[in-house]
């Protein structure tokens, strides 16, 4: 990896995962993994926030007085989420009524504020958009990955396309796409980490701190 | 009044924040160690809520009239951002020992998404003053008892014997689960 630019990429969608590695944005990873679909429309929409503030900070970055930068990048993150709330709800009707109000509710995504603080406050606006992009994409490919488990074990679909029919030898299991079920895969997924000793914020090699939102504190900074 | 509790008691059990609406995860599993601690945090969000609601609905109103509904997720958020500034000189103020135990957590509250769930749930379903404010204190009732709980069950299951893979989060996310599994089980309350 010589290029920067693909080097930050590459970091958001792998060695820095939001979701496996960061534990960021846990309320709408556990919300909108119902099915493959609904994860990818909500990732692709973060995604889009994530570059255009983390452009339009950067860009701001030696204006916005250090006291009220807090308020200043919400503002921000919030005309973006408004904006794309917009086109959602008058280009794609069906994934704007399945995801509702987790739309608006990108606002306080950790991931957003947390790149805008660590990342896109002291890097240049291309840098800052290559990390949204990597950042969205780490994102996103981790929502469709636990929407298919999900969707999969739970309904017998995969992008609403039919796996399987339920048998009386398997039957889907329902409640993993209910509100339970989100929590139970979870738990798996980070219990896999801590069982193959992968980097992530819950197996301790990041810190440690016991923290659902992000126990990386040290580049997070919302909470400061 | 029927409608108040009706819409009371679907905000705390039937539709509960964090275990069917995953609101305020964060610091769900962050601040749910011990139980003091846990009903601390649930006072301050329990005020938090209800004040917030109050407050948003009068400014929809204001925004309405001004023919500026769509910045209502803009002007929410920095409001419930100052509300919880408040909060927070108060507690430290007056009750230094809660402010000490809940440290980071409280401005935690601003990114808290159950605050700004509600206050746009409020909007969506067209509530009035009194059903916004009794919606938001269900939802952060809810809240309160759910962390609760939580932090109960935490504090029994401390010293347990728990699989390696699973200590630390992947435990407290199974008992989260076990919880949804009870709360799911509200859904069949007809009212």
């Amino acid at each position: 990896m010589k290029n920067k630019h693909l080097d930050a990429i590459y970091n958001g969608i792998i060695r820095e995962n939001p979701i496996f590695v960061l534990m960021l944005g846990m309320c709408p990873t556990l919300a909108v993994t119902t099915s493959a679909i609904n994860g990818a429309g909500m990732g692709v929409s973060t995604t889009v926030v994530l570059i255009l503030s983390n452009m339009l900070i950067a860009a701001l970055r030696k204006i916005i007085p250090d006291g009220v930068r807090m308020p200043a990048y919400i503002v921000v993150v919030a005309t973006f989420v408004t904006l794309v709330d917009f086109i959602m709800e008058a280009y794609t009707q069906d994934l704007y009524a399945s995801l509702g109000l987790y739309i608006p509710l990108i606002v306080v995504n950790c991931i957003i504020l947390g790149r805008a603080e660590a990342y896109a406050s002291k890097n240049t606006v291309t840098m800052s958009a290559c990390d949204g992009i990597g950042m969205g994409l780490g994102f996103t490919v981790a929502l469709i990955v636990i929407g298919l488990v999900r969707e999969f074990l739970g309904a017998g679909t995969a992008f609403g396309i039919t796996i399987y029919e339920a048998s009386s030898v398997f039957e889907p299991i329902a409640i993993i796409t209910k509100a339970p079920g989100a929590f139970l895969v979870l738990a798996m997924l980070a219990a896999l980490q801590n069982k193959f000793k992968m980097k992530s914020a819950t197996n301790g090699v990041n810190g440690g701190k016991e923290k659902g939102c992000a126990s990386d504190c040290e580049s997070c900074g919302t909470c400061k | 009044m029927q409608e108040l509790i009706i819409i009371a008691i679907t905000a705390a059990l039937l539709s509960n924040v964090v275990l069917s609406q995953f609101l305020g995860i964060c610091s769900f599993l962050g601040v749910s160690t011990k139980t003091d601690v846990a009903v601390g945090m649930g006072g301050a969000v329990v005020f938090v809520i209800t004040v917030a609601s109050a407050v948003a609905f009068g400014l929809y109103q204001i925004l309405r009239m001004l023919h500026l509904e769509y910045l209502d997720t803009i002007v929410f958020i920095l409001v419930i951002a100052c509300l919880v500034q408040i909060v927070e000189s108060f507690f430290k103020k007056f009750i230094p020992a809660l402010y000490k135990a809940l440290g980071v957590y409280l401005p935690l509250i601003t990114t808290n998404c159950a605050v700004l769930g509600v206050a746009l749930t409020n909007v969506q379903n067209k509530y009035d003053f009194w059903q916004s404010v009794v919606c938001g204190f269900g939802t952060a009732v809810g809240y309160l008892i759910a962390i609760v709980i939580l932090a109960g069950i935490r504090e029994k299951t401390a010293n347990n014997d728990v699989p390696a893979p699973f200590k630390g989060s992947p435990i407290v996310m199974i008992t989260a689960c076990l919880m949804a599994i009870a709360f799911y089980g509200f859904a069949n309350l007809a009212i």
